[in-house]
């Protein structure tokens, strides 16, 4: 099966050029200016056209709590958002702390074909933050890194073993970073806003101590960890600073907190309780610093699916967490229009850096010999993000009904249309 | 200006002119209260559900109160007997009680922003009785009610609020609704006790008690709620009524203040018992405005504001 793209204008992390691009066998044959034949022919003139995005921080609820999200259904809210790989978080019912599970989801992935599912194991049993899991067997199965996100490892001897045992694999830890004493009862960041509403305040310290803390055991045990979906000025500062010192210090940015203020929970919509909480504008704009000077790495969504029902409560029962695979494309192309980053960055964000962290071949890239990982984007596109172009089970998100700029068009994995927008 | 909203769940967005419609109305039918018969037919066949979901004693019978002297039909529900202990949502509960055709619900709820969240999902009115850590406004009204009372005025008043800021409700009300009506507001409690960020209340954060009180025309003093909070607020209550009590060298230092605190009250802790039964103390009147400001409420939301009959 031959297919052949034209007109694209390839976004790569490191340059943009216009090419045809020949698909043979799930692989890119070659990027050219000619017009060879082929069996299906798609012309993407006024596009762009990146690397298949990757996501390392979803959370796909299966097994266990498929009535959020199942791998079929976030499979499907990937391809629209133009991901074409997603890490889903051990935070499952079971626990992912072992390599059947970690099989059974990558499995399941493989099966539907839409999105390589690469599971993140869990680093302790039940992810009750005591016994070290079989990391080596969950890799083995399938896991691209281990975390108990959701919770932080609060231990810091059991998260400098993790980080001392895994790096013997050549493995990540990816540290949900909250110092859960700290915090609290608190439901939205601690500022301005909770003094004004009479929610409970997580200050940003609570963030910024455990960022500290792993940074330094990173420090200690030459292990690499990446810090999750990282929100305040300090906890930027603090990767930067351990990025000066050689230590082996990642992180990632996800796009509500590049995006929105706390000034959001003035109206208690639980749509916007998430954790880490939306932080302040100056947290906001160092976020953006963060990610012009590269201290952040990547992009990552968070995709954490709830209930209606779930989010139709009191303010403090609702859940943490808001839905990002169709969002990330329009709100990180806001970042672009900004200034803030440029196009060829917005590749490396959401593509290449979260390939090399995890050490994924062949992808994160358009070049000769990769696969045929593709996301085309109608960045012009504006419309509204509404019920019928969600994908996920859940609509727990503040942008559902707004309206956005800049569309996934079409997602390509290893070289098969899996998805194509209708509007 | 009238007050035309549905609901009442907060001083925070209520204008000076909305505020000063329902403490003109609260101020009428305080009359009412001195009569021999103390009841005006103004609520009959309306039906108010006390939807109660957090303990309270005081607040829920000067709710009922006030909806018996209207002549409305008051049900009380508390909530620990409730379908909510038995796993029905909040709404579901809501929805069942309105079914039955309620007119006005009175809710108190222990979560900040529950109440707001309960009027967007009813036609019923909804009025707050106090949710979470967030509001109290009928408090706040009977506040200012009695401050003008007292001090026969509300414009250009000193006023000293101490205590537990962050986690009163009370003292948010009033921090929204005071100001407003041109009282100039001053706090102070612990550094434990005042939220990190003041800056969105707009008055002046006292440093000790003696700044605090000094010129001050009304003191108010919130309870310590030794039941809600951990022991890291404070270290001890005597060390707290050492620092942050109000005693009668203190009170010295006002402006002929009167002493107001929404109650019940710690005697010896956030005040002196000399104070809280000494002649400046208002602490009863209090109460009383109480019931004639929840009447305002709920004649206003209940009648679309017809005159007192």
């Amino acid at each position: 099966m031959k297919i052949l793209l034209t007109n694209c204008k390839i976004v790569n992390h490191d340059k943009t050029l216009t090419k045809n691009i020949l698909i043979e066998d799930g692989i890119i044959k070659s990027l050219t200016d000619d017009t060879p034949q082929a069996d299906k022919t798609y012309d993407l003139k006024g596009k762009m056209v990146l690397p298949g995005l990757i996501d390392m921080h979803v959370h796909f609820r299966d097994p266990g709590l498929e009535y959020k999200e199942d791998i079929i259904s976030g499979s499907y809210a990937a391809a629209a958002g133009g991901v074409t790989a997603v890490c889903p978080m051990a935070n499952t019912k079971p626990v992912n702390d072992n390599a059947i599970i970690t099989k059974y989801m990558a499995d399941k992935g493989k099966e539907l074909g839409i999105c390589d599912i690469l599971p993140v194991g869990a680093v302790s049993k039940g992810m009750h933050g005591e016994e070290l899991t079989e990391m080596g067997d969950m890799l083995s199965a399938g896991a691209c890194a281990f975390s108990d996100d959701g919770k932080p490892v609060l231990g810091s001897d059991v998260m400098r073993r993790a980080l001392e045992y895994v790096s013997g694999f050549g493995g990540m830890i990816l540290s949900h970073s909250e110092d859960k004493q700290l915090a609290g009862e608190g439901v939205i960041h601690e500022g301005e806003v909770s003094a004004i509403t009479g929610l409970r305040g997580i200050p940003a310290e609570t963030e910024e101590i455990m960022i500290a803390r792993d940074i330094l055991l990173a420090k200690l045990t030459g292990g690499h960890v990446h810090i999750c979906h990282i929100s305040t000025r300090y906890g930027v500062e603090l990767v930067r600073w351990g990025k000066s010192k050689g230590i082996n210090v990642t992180c990632e940015v996800t796009p509500h907190h590049f995006s929105l203020t706390d000034r959001e929970l003035l109206s208690y919509d639980t749509n916007c309780k998430m954790n880490p909480p939306l932080r302040s504008a100056d947290d906001v704009k160092a976020m953006k610093e963060g990610l012009m000077d590269g201290t952040i790495d990547c992009i990552a969504t968070d995709h954490a699916p709830h209930s209606r029902d779930e989010k139709f409560q009191e303010f403090d029962l609702a859940p943490f967490g808001i839905t990002g695979l169709q969002t990330l494309v329009p709100l990180t192309l806001n970042l672009v229009r900004e200034g803030v980053i440029n196009e060829n960055d917005f590749s490396r964000l959401c593509s290449y850096a979260p390939a090399q962290l995890l050490r994924l071949k062949g992808r994160g890239v358009i070049e000769e010999g990769a696969m045929a990982d593709i996301a085309v984007i109608d960045p012009d596109k504006e419309y509204v993000f509404d019920k019928k172009l969600n994908k996920s089970k859940s609509v727990n998100t503040p942008f559902m009904d707004k309206t956005l700029k800049g569309l996934c068009v079409l997602t390509f994995k290893n070289g098969r249309e899996v998805y194509k927008a209708d509007i | 200006m009238s007050y035309s909203r549905k609901d009442l769940i907060g001083m925070i967005d209520l204008s000076k002119e909305e505020i000063l419609h329902l403490l003109d109305t609260a101020e009428k039918f305080r009359e009412i209260n001195h009569r021999d018969v103390k009841k005006v037919p103004t609520l009959k066949g309306k039906t108010v559900v006390n939807l109660f979901f957090e303990n309270s004693t005081r607040t829920r019978t000067s709710f009922e109160i006030a909806g018996k002297r209207l002549s409305a039909d008051t049900v009380n529900f508390s909530a620990s007997a409730s379908s909510t202990a038995k796993g029905e949502t909040l709404i579901d509960t809501v929805h069942n009680i309105e079914a039955m055709s309620t007119d006005i619900f009175v809710v108190r709820h222990a979560y900040s922003g529950a109440v707001k969240f309960i009027a967007e999902n009813t036609k019923a009115s909804v009025v707050n009785a106090g949710d979470g850590l967030n509001e109290h406004p009928t408090q706040s009204l009977l506040d200012m009610l009695t401050i003008k009372q007292h001090k026969g005025r509300l414009e250009g008043l000193n006023v000293a609020i101490i205590g537990d800021i962050t986690h009163s409700r009370v003292a948010r009300s009033n921090i929204w609704a005071m100001p407003r009506l041109g009282i100039n507001l001053r706090l102070f409690g612990p550094k434990t006790m005042l939220p990190l960020c003041t800056d969105p209340f707009g008055v002046k954060i006292c440093g000790n008690m003696e700044e605090a009180v000094e010129g001050a025309d009304v003191i108010m003093t919130l309870r310590i709620q030794r039941e809600r909070q951990g022991k890291l607020l404070i270290p001890s209550v005597k060390e707290y009524a050492r620092y942050f009590g109000l005693n009668a060298a203190r009170l010295r230092l006002s402006n002929n203040a009167i002493v107001m605190h929404p109650g019940p009250i710690n005697r010896g802790v956030e005040i002196s018992s000399e104070i809280a039964d000494c002649g400046q103390s208002v602490i009863l009147p209090q109460v009383e405005s109480g019931v004639a400001v929840r009447m305002a409420v709920l004649y206003t939301l209940g009648t679309g504001q017809r005159g007192i009959e």
